[in-house]
């Protein structure tokens, strides 16, 4: 068994192997890449920090809340992105005719397209994102019991795949929309500035396409809400317990992405050449 | 004199039809805009109501049109540091724009500013009439509306002479994508694009207007949301005015200093 799979997956390591070889080779791109990811982090720090330093508190979030809400986010968004960030280039793939060529081997195409490449520089804003969200979870006096690193654990891997569903959901839309490729953009980096909101400031319109059409709202702020007993899912109209149901929005979320997917690559007449 | 202008009278049309022809992209950018402003919106009137409704100088309307009016900006300003000059350099084609009798940084200018104009045909606008149609956008009025569009054009055209420094920059880095990225990430923040930069710090604000950004965003919504009076939106279009000669300025000095390194492989 286990030597079948090392079989199966060495095409997809070797092809991952060469990746990271390659970004760590190119050393100046990859300090530039990297160091641009950290800033890219620190920026969308910043603009939390500075709106919730104005006032009291928005949607029943403090300052300490939001950053564990943010934390949570752009961390399980920062994984996500190295991993499947990728899928964004499927319309060049698609324009250039180059994705024939993963049609032409044997294995799974959406296997290859996430393992094509991996951008190791994400790292750099996940860190931020990690060192927030050790500093908020300080801040918020949380005590070590079964429910809260439950409740952490379960966000924190809900969160990723929930976001990585939504870069295939994308790159399955990519084969309508083409030339129209900024159109996905609202939903998967639309969807990571809701995911650092209270849902509670939405209007009915927003609650359905971020709370549960693309389920942005269980990625961080829900569990939150039910980690920290505040009234932020009431305020939409869910019971408090509702935090722990990430990991169904996740199951939701790759529903959704693997029927986009299945029609787009159906849909898909080839590059010609 | 006549002459000159003609030429690039012509690359602006050029370049507003240019554009005109990636209609699907446009829709594209419509949704992506339009979907930012309601998420951008629901925050900043929360956070102007937490604030017993007024957060530094902003209240429910004016910060409605702050979102409307920069969401709608979006378009047709470069805060993502594309350019199509730094591409140029890398492959050499830009030989061929030194060689044409027209001067290298108003063709480049001239031709963005065309482009910008068409996308607020199908980005702009629409984006403002939804959020006007679905939000209310209560606009200044007086000469607030025509300070304002002057405003605009000129935030689109210090977009344009900002951007192509980075693009020039290439005479000498080759590959620019750094100096892009960082372009990228700096500019939306200090334009005021997911906050007003007036909600800054004071220090930070400092920063901020030490940059041309804010003269391609903050200040023409501040215009037009009204947040400023007559007197400031004046303050407002010198700022830009200033911003405006400095690139150009700089960007003569970079091309001549710069096309003597040029090296070109093949031919």
């Amino acid at each position: 068994m286990s030597r079948s799979l090392t079989a199966s997956t060495a095409p997809y390591r070797a092809v991952l192997a060469s990746r990271i070889r390659s970004q760590r080779s190119h050393r100046v791109s990859f300090r530039v890449d990297a160091l641009s990811s950290l800033l890219v982090g620190v920026v969308e720090l910043a603009e939390v920090a500075v709106l919730y330093l104005q006032v009291e508190g928005i949607g029943g979030l403090d300052l300490r809340a939001v950053l564990l809400v943010f934390a949570i986010a752009d961390l399980s968004f920062s994984l996500a992105d190295m991993a499947f960030g990728h899928c964004d280039n499927l319309p060049e793939y698609l324009r250039a005719g180059t994705l024939d060529v993963f049609y032409l081997r044997p294995q799974p195409l959406l296997l290859q397209l996430v393992t094509s490449d991996i951008q190791l520089r994400r790292l750099a804003r996940a860190a931020v994102s990690l060192a927030v969200l050790v500093v908020a979870v300080g801040l918020n006096d949380l005590s070590w019991d079964p429910h809260t690193v439950g409740l952490l654990a379960l966000a924190l891997v809900s969160g990723p795949v929930t976001f990585a569903a939504m870069f295939v959901w994308a790159a399955g839309a990519q084969f309508f929309l083409l030339d129209g490729a900024e159109t996905t953009n609202a939903f998967v980096y639309g969807g990571r500035y809701a995911a650092t909101q209270p849902a509670s400031v939405w209007g009915r319109p927003l609650l359905v396409v971020f709370g549960f059409a693309f389920p942005m709202a269980f990625t961080a702020y829900l569990p939150v809400v039910t980690l920290l007993g505040l009234d932020g899912a009431s305020r939409i109209g869910l019971p408090d317990w509702v935090g722990w149901l990430a990991p169904v929005a996740a199951l939701w979320a790759w529903a959704f992405a693997a029927v986009s997917w299945r029609l787009g690559t159906r849909h898909y007449q080839g590059g010609g050449g | 004199m006549r002459h000159g202008t003609r030429v690039y009278r012509r690359l602006v049309v050029a370049g507003f039809r240019r554009q005109s022809t990636y209609r699907l992209a446009a829709l594209g950018g419509l949704v992506a805009n339009t979907t930012f402003g309601f998420l951008k919106v629901a925050l900043l009137l929360a956070a102007v109501r937490a604030a017993d409704g007024s957060l530094e100088g902003y209240d429910v309307g004016a910060v409605a049109a702050y979102v409307w009016v920069s969401q709608a900006m979006l378009g047709s300003v470069n805060l993502m540091g594309r350019n199509d000059l730094a591409e140029r350099i890398r492959t050499g084609d830009v030989v061929v724009d030194f060689l044409r009798p027209v001067d290298v940084q108003g063709a480049f200018v001239a031709t963005e500013v065309g482009r910008s104009l068409f996308t607020f045909l199908p980005r702009g606008l629409p984006t403002f009439t939804i959020g006007a149609l679905v939000v209310g956008v209560p606009l200044a009025g007086g000469v607030a509306p025509v300070l304002g569009v002057l405003s605009v054009l000129l935030a689109i055209t210090v977009s344009a002479t900002t951007v192509f420094l980075v693009g020039v920059v290439g005479l000498w880095l080759v590959e620019t994508r750094g100096v892009q990225l960082f372009y990228m990430i700096v500019s939306g923040f200090f334009a005021g694009l997911y906050l007003p930069i007036w909600f800054f710090p004071d220090w930070l604000v400092v920063a901020a207007s030490a940059t041309p950004f804010p003269s391609m965003l903050m200040y023409p919504t501040d215009i037009l949301s009204g947040r400023v009076d007559t007197t400031g939106a004046l303050g407002h279009l010198a700022a830009q005015v200033g911003w405006l000669v400095v690139t150009l300025v700089a960007g003569q000095l970079l091309v001549r200093a710069g096309r003597r390194r040029l090296e070109v492989q093949g031919g």
